[in-house]
């Protein structure tokens, strides 16, 4: 897996993985769901509707950038739903206290990365899983949130706070979030030193550290950007209604892991791209409005969900026994 | 990394129950003299009913974690038996008895299901578990359209609300389960290979360990007891809904990390889960008497499972260096 990641050779192989790979599938995937419940209900392509999707689900997918980094690394982080709960009442609270709304919109980013580069630490220097740390730091964060809080929820919040309600050129400001994160975050991982390092650690530790990576810092510091996509992801969450609820949508985690995983990530850490992940959380938002249009109930979502993700994970596994023994 | 914490650990040099055990004292004198209200019979009696259904959970989920696994679907198989339970007996009219026989063996099939494809196709544990999460819970809510069934015959409660020589009627059951897993794991041929599977799954296999059908059969005791937990919550709360168990799966792996296993696979005993979720339940019992808000207990849950992991990999790695 590692050697995958670092052979820089031939162009054609290059193509070839472009158009096999878990990206062209989504995206098809996601033109046909397009195409084929817009013909059985114009309503679903109606741009509004399309525009709500991303609009309302932009969060997921940034967190999902953040989650794939870790989740190449070899880790997992479960506790990601909480922590965008907390972040988001940071942020809402900050914002009541007369705080510049630069600064609410800033300390949710500062910090989600403490947090999750102090997980990152007790992963990669204690020696401690990360399910275990991050399964830990799921119930601090959700106990501690609904009883510093009461369960209540954020209202009155001063009209400039709400970034995500902004439009830039009749478009939705979280769109320019999603977008331009997932392509600045495809070419961070596949070009900058740390991004390659994230690749190999996750792929073979020894091979890692043979080449001169330090594992344990690579550890720490794919955690530290996904806490700064988390602390987006929450900003973008807290500003997009005009309350900002103590309780985020339940197994938010589970969303946003199913999107990296559906994206192609291999949980096996050493694979996969943040723009599969980010088409992936598209297509799951999109599967997810879709059936309200098609008359299907809304009840079977988590079904779809999981029937998705297996989906994903036996034609990967297919993928990759055919592959081993192509070659 | 998981190379390195194998190589420092001694697995039987140092005994994390007998730590943990020390804990459990305290915890139970500190919060006795907080408030008279937590060491009485009915309620030490009353913990013991509520973390009855994490406990049944958590016993194989201590066998799966051994072998290296996890299940993390427990919850929802969970919840899809109990719907079954409600569905069959109310829309397929089936008889109660026959229904609750169903509602377990659905969470059989729902185990074997994860097991199958963790041997056949090779799914990592943790990603089958995952999307069964999704795919069994999303069963559950499809199928009820989250809609209760209530309405049970009085008979129905005696597992979930009524007491055997005064004592609550699931406990007998756990009882009679610790007892058979601990013997399984401890005394028996099975179990020892658990061990191994989760030292060297390689090793294992070359040394004629039939590792595929023992990873099959603890994931279908892991539905199965999901099942029966089902039953008895429904039994317990009179009612079926599509959401109960939810984050069960946690609160049992809690349990069984807190209670020692490694999650890296080869270690772990049924004394330590037993303590393991003992503990967690007398915590969030004691404090909340104490007058800690109920979600803060949760707070302090996680800190104890991350501080337990901390000392114990920590004194572990001592005894490693010393000796």
């Amino acid at each position: 897996m590692a050697t995958a990641a670092f052979s820089t050779s031939a162009g054609y192989r290059d193509l070839r993985r472009m158009v096999l790979g878990q990206e062209m599938v989504l995206f098809i995937a996601i033109v046909l769901l397009f195409v084929v419940v817009g013909l059985i209900n114009p309503r679903f392509v109606a741009e509004r509707n399309i525009s709500s999707i991303f609009l309302g689900n932009a969060y997921i997918a940034v967190a999902a950038i953040g989650m794939s980094m870790v989740i190449i690394s070899g880790n997992i982080d479960i506790s990601v739903g909480s922590l965008i709960g907390v972040l988001a009442t940071i942020a809402g609270t900050l914002a009541l206290n007369g705080v510049p709304i630069i600064i609410c919109w800033l300390a949710p980013l500062v910090i989600g990365i403490a947090i999750t580069s102090g997980m990152g630490a007790i992963v990669a220097y204690l020696h401690i899983p990360s399910i275990v740390v991050t399964l830990g730091m799921l119930s601090i964060l959700k106990g501690g949130l609904i009883s510093v809080t009461g369960g209540a929820w954020l209202t009155n919040l001063p009209p400039e706070f709400f970034l995500s309600q902004t439009r830039l050129f009749g478009i939705p400001t979280p769109i320019y979030f999603m977008v331009g994160l997932t392509i600045a975050a495809a070419f961070w991982m596949r070009l900058s030193a740390t991004g390659r390092a994230i690749y190999a650690v996750g792929g073979n530790v020894e091979a890692a550290r043979l080449s001169g990576i330090d594992p344990a810092a690579t550890v720490v510091k794919a955690f530290a950007i996904h806490g700064f996509f988390v602390g987006i992801a929450a900003v973008l969450f807290a500003t997009q209604l005009s309350v900002i609820q103590s309780t985020v949508p339940p197994n938010l985690e589970l969303t946003i892991i199913t999107a990296s995983v559906v994206g192609g990530v291999s949980i096996l850490g050493g694979t996969g791209t943040v723009i599969g992940s980010t088409l992936a959380a598209v297509l799951i938002a999109a599967i997810a409005s879709s059936m309200i249009f098609v008359n299907i109930s809304p009840f079977w979502m988590r079904a779809v969900q999981g029937i998705l993700i297996l989906v994903t994970v036996l034609a990967d596994l297919w993928r990759r026994q055919r592959q081993r023994m192509g070659t | 990394m998981s190379v390195e914490a194998r190589a420092t650990r001694a697995p039987f040099a140092y005994h994390h129950e007998l730590l943990l055990l020390i804990v459990l004292v305290l915890v139970v004198g500190f919060l006795a003299v907080g408030t008279d209200k937590f060491l009485t019979v009915d309620n030490m009696l009353n913990q013991g009913r509520l973390m009855t259904e994490v406990a049944l959970v958590a016993l194989p989920m201590t066998f799966i974690i051994i072998t290296g696994g996890i299940d993390l679907s427990v919850g929802s198989i969970m919840g899809l038996a109990a719907i079954m339970l409600g569905v069959a007996w109310k829309n397929f009219g089936l008889p109660l008895e026959l229904a609750i026989v169903f509602s377990v063996a659905v969470g059989a099939v729902a185990g074997f299901f994860n097991g199958l494809l963790i041997i056949r196709v090779r799914v990592p544990p943790l990603i089958m578990t995952l999307a069964t999460l999704a795919l069994y819970r999303g069963l559950a809510e499809g199928i009820s359209q989250a809609r209760s069934v209530r309405g049970y015959p009085e008979w129905f409660f005696v597992l979930g609300q009524g007491e055997v020589f005064g004592v609550p009627t699931q406990l007998w059951i756990l009882l009679v389960a610790i007892i058979i897993f601990w013997i399984v794991l401890a005394k028996t041929t099975f179990g020892r290979s658990l061990y191994a599977i989760g030292y060297n799954e390689e090793a294992a296999r070359f040394s004629g360990i039939p590792v595929d059908r023992i990873k099959l059969i603890i994931y279908s005791l892991s539905g199965t007891m999901a099942g029966l937990a089902g039953y008895i919550f429904v039994s317990r709360v009179s009612t079926t809904r599509s959401d109960m168990g939810t984050g069960l799966e946690l609160d049992a792996i809690a349990a069984v990390v807190l209670g020692g296993t490694s999650i890296f696979g080869g270690v772990g005993t049924i004394a330590g889960t037993v303590i393991g979720f003992t503990l967690i339940q007398l915590l969030k019992n004691g404090l909340a008497l104490s007058g800690v808000k109920g979600d803060a207990t949760i707070v302090v849950i996680g800190t104890v499972l991350i501080l337990s992991i901390l000392v114990s990999n920590f004194l572990q790695r001592r005894r490693g260096a010393g000796g």
